[in-house]
């Protein structure tokens, strides 16, 4: 694997997380329990797809092939998708769309923080012009978590079955492959294992404060960041997504 | 035509209203970073405020539309995101108007100072986000209108 493409593999993932995340957030549009909570979902959606336009037009220049982002994000399919499988996982109910929420906001802000120092000034810019979003993500995903964990017993009852639910597919974001250890020596972006003791301490405070009890079990689901097997579900969220290309390839407004 | 200065082209710009929040310009909001001639074209810099932003590209094509009018005819809008926006950018005259027009003006405390309709500092959080990306929605516990706070970022 060369330099560049390994860099390609990166950018996919960066992006395609934030793709793939941005749209089932936004899958809530007009659905949200208040209106209050409707608007925060819809932001949180589009600063995770503009999130997705940086990266992935970042990708296609990589790539050198003249694709631009929306090439990237409406004319691949399931299996060229480098999204972790925890983003692709259906909602379920408003809790454990947030609990997913703030276990990824969790991951992505020190993933940013530490891309910022990238040796790469695009993907610096990125960073350092997404992280300040990314700050308010995770202050709602996690007061919304200690909110609804400490709440009632059918909303605590509810976050504990999300986070034993969702826990399984955490364990992927910390794996890291060949693609990382070409970006960990160009100095691009850092082991994705070295975030893990940092995130375990946020986690475990906020889960505490929040009365829930994180799993014992290490198990993770794996294969979605290198496209190896995504869950099923990516297929049908494309379907939804791609379905204006799908249907009228080159449909231009 | 003689070439307008690029002091000019600033005051110009000053008079673009940004889309969203029509009474500050977008020369307030501090997304206008450079202008700048090269030979016959202008370059106007600009930087996004939130990523996700649908107001970024009405921005630069009022921008272009504005400019096209004052005779320019060779426009460039280039997007620069690093170093990334922030609320510190924004104007005296603008975080005036702002207030004025019901928006609280952003504070690095991370708080609005005061309610933009009566003045009252008994004000809390209704949410982290409001009606767009930079705003959030905040309420006056004494005259109880909700209002928007402008994120500070
Ligand atoms: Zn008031």
């Amino acid at each position: 694997m060369t330099r560049d493409d390994a860099f390609l593999q990166f950018l996919l993932r960066m992006g395609d997380n934030t793709l793939v995340l941005g749209h089932r957030v936004s899958e809530w549009c007009g659905h949200a329990p208040v209106l209050e909570e409707d608007i925060a979902l819809a932001n949180t959606a589009l600063d995770l797809i503009g999130q997705t336009q940086m990266w992935l037009a970042l990708a296609g220049e990589v790539q050198g092939d003249g694709k631009s982002a929306d090439d990237l994000a409406f004319l691949r399919d399931a299996w060229d998708f480098r999204n972790a499988l925890l983003v692709e996982v259906p909602n379920g109910d408003f809790g454990r769309t947030l609990m997913r929420q703030f276990l990824f906001d969790s991951w992505h802000k020190l993933m940013l923080e530490r891309l910022k120092g990238s040796s790469d000034e695009r993907v610096a810019a990125i960073a350092e012009k997404a992280v300040k979003e990314v700050t308010y993500h995770v202050e709602r995903s996690r007061d919304t978590v200690i909110g609804l964990g400490d709440g009632t017993e059918e909303s605590h009852a509810r976050m504990q079955e999300a986070l034993d639910y969702l826990w399984p597919y955490v364990g992927e974001l910390f794996a890291g492959d060949a693609v990382d250890a070409e970006m960990v020596a160009a100095d691009i972006a850092p082991d994705p294992a070295s975030l893990r003791a940092d995130y375990d301490a946020i986690l475990a405070e906020v889960m505490a404060e929040a009365t829930l009890s994180i799993p014992k079990s290490g198990f993770a689901h794996k294969g979605g960041r290198d496209g190896r097997m995504h869950t099923e579900h990516l297929g049908h969220l494309l379907t939804s997504m791609q379905w204006l290309q799908r249907a009228y390839p080159g449909a231009r407004w | 035509m003689a070439q307008p200065s690029e002091q000019q082209v600033w005051d110009w710009l000053d008079a673009v209203p940004d889309p969203e929040i029509p009474v500050i310009s977008v020369v307030d909001l501090g997304i206008v970073r450079d202008v700048a001639w090269e030979g016959e074209t202008l370059t106007v810099t600009v930087t996004p405020t939130y990523s996700g932003c649908p107001a970024t590209s009405i921005i630069s094509m009022d921008i272009e539309t504005a400019l096209r009018e004052r005779g320019i005819r060779d426009i460039r809008i280039k997007t620069r995101i690093s170093p990334a926006w922030t609320t510190d950018w924004l104007s005296d005259k603008g975080k005036m108007k702002l207030e004025e027009y019901g928006i609280a003006p952003p504070r690095p405390a991370g708080g609005p100072e005061r309610c933009p309709r009566c003045g009252s500092k008994a004000v809390e959080k209704v949410s982290q986000f409001g009606s767009t990306p930079c705003k959030a929605h905040w309420r006056c516990t004494d005259c109880l209108e909700p209002f928007d706070y402008f994120k500070c970022i």
